[in-house]
């Protein structure tokens, strides 16, 4: 489930970032120092996460989508909810 | 080849998106493009049927060059693209051997400094004397001839990082010789903006929601009809005011570089409908596929560094534009309120402004109207 998850981030992460090497991404740190991403990615991001797991992510929880392991965390306990 | 920038040389057709015999329609991608800013799409003005196909793909040719030719429905043929070839051809060949070059002391100078010899160019000044222009393009471009056949490209060109440097380092050097700036700043509470703006988005499904900056382009745009002449270009002298308000945004580039599409006519598109094109705008100036009429037709600029932290950015106009709006961090701050201290998120905005067309009165009434724009986000 975990690696599904992670799966998906990485691919929504992916089309907002497509030059970005996500192989070597550390899933402890936030993605704006990794990727220099911006509110835009942010939000596109967020869409990528709607569009492929169908969870509705509140702008006030975008924080807890900062980290790859933290947004991991997140999305498991949405879809155990 | 369209001039998609005040300092654009030249461009490689990469393909064709319609062939011989193809109906087009005025707005039509009828070729791609790769210039200094990346892959471009390139639409058509006029509409009919496209006769004929002047440049092969892989082929470099300087701006001003027609690419095709267009029998109109009305019975005028007409180059393409129509509306971009007062530059023209005039670079498309280096002088004949043996014939004298006039250079201005200045060009020679700038070319001495640049590595450039002026004797190869063909120069566009006054009796075809080469100027400071055509040596800043020439050293732009390097040594790299124009109106020569290259390799095929790739079906998607990596953007040159180093040719784009160049260009923005034209363009920037031009403007602060050329534009005498004057710069005023202004802090507003966003208070209602941005709590309207969380409202809101709790009530939207992700893919509407709206950000911030969407709300400072707006308020931009609308400020232009109280202060219009801020929305102009300034060209062979003289200030040309523009009716439609096209905001060019200032998108940097992970791999480096920036470019400055415009959103046409911001002033009257509804917020969801320029969230929507504000969104694929970035996306298409990320990934590549900006059309061509995107890079000439901004009047105005709005660059933001805010989410890099910068609390204010005083910009540099883009030729041939006369302003440039820049946007700071949004911050948390102690405001007074009544009398009352509160803590308010606040932003500064900031105009860079050509001295030749306003002056900072009108600025700072400009600013103003942004301000109190953004005090009824609803309205906007």
């Amino acid at each position: 489930m975990a690696s599904d998850l992670r799966a998906a981030v990485l691919r929504a992460l992916g089309d907002v970032a497509p030059e970005a090497d996500l192989t070597s991404l550390a899933p402890d740190v936030p993605f704006r120092e990794q990727l220099d991403l911006d509110s835009m990615d942010i939000l596109n991001f967020a869409v990528g996460l709607h569009a492929a797991l169908g969870v509705e992510i509140p702008e006030a929880d975008y924080p807890k989508l900062a980290t790859l392991d933290a947004c991991v965390g997140y999305l498991a306990s949405r879809s155990a909810s | 080849m369209p001039i998609l920038g005040a300092d654009m040389t030249a461009g490689t057709l990469v393909a064709w998106r319609k062939q011989p015999g193809d109906r087009v329609a005025r707005g039509d991608i009828i070729a791609e493009v790769e210039t200094e800013k990346g892959l471009i799409d390139v639409e058509v003005f006029v509409s009919g049927v496209l006769e004929r196909i002047l440049v092969e793909p892989g082929a470099t040719v300087p701006t001003g060059t027609a690419l095709a030719v267009i029998r109109e429905d009305a019975p005028v043929v007409a180059p393409v693209p129509a509306a971009t070839a007062p530059v023209a051809a005039a670079v498309v060949s280096a002088p004949a051997r043996g014939e004298r070059v006039r250079v201005s002391p200045l060009a020679r100078k700038l070319a001495a400094t640049l590595g450039v010899d002026p004797t190869t160019l063909r120069g566009t000044g006054a009796g075809g004397a080469v100027t400071r222009e055509d040596v800043e393009r020439a050293a732009a471009r390097g040594r790299e001839p124009v109106a020569v056949a290259g390799p095929p490209p790739a079906a998607r060109p990596r953007m040159d990082v180093a040719r784009m440097r160049a260009t923005i380092a034209a363009a920037m050097a031009r403007s602060k010789r050329e534009i005498p700036h004057y710069y005023v700043g202004h802090t507003i509470d966003l208070h209602r903006a941005l709590g309207w703006l969380a409202d809101e988005n709790t009530r939207r499904p992700v893919p509407e929601r709206l950000l911030a900056g969407v709300l400072l382009l707006r308020a931009v745009a609308l400020a232009l009809r109280e202060v219009p002449e801020l929305n102009a270009v300034w060209r062979a002298g003289q200030v040309e005011p523009r009716t439609e308000v096209n905001v060019g945004v200032a998108i940097s580039l992970r791999g480096g570089g920036l470019v400055a599409p415009a959103l046409h006519d911001a002033d009257r598109r509804p917020l969801d409908e320029l969230m929507r094109a504000f969104r694929d705008l970035v996306q298409r100036a990320r990934s590549g596929g900006l059309r061509s009429s995107e890079l000439s037709d901004a009047t105005i600029t709005v660059t933001s560094l805010g989410e890099q932290g910068v609390e204010s950015v005083l910009g540099i106009v883009y030729p041939p534009q006369v302003a440039i709006v820049g946007f700071g961090r949004i911050a948390e701050r102690p405001w007074v309120v009544d009398g009352a201290v509160v803590p308010r998120p606040v932003v500064t905005a900031t105009l860079s402004a050509d001295h030749r067309v306003s002056d900072g009165h009108r600025g700072g009434l400009f600013l103003a109207a942004v301000e109190r724009l953004l005090q009824a986000p609803e309205r906007l």
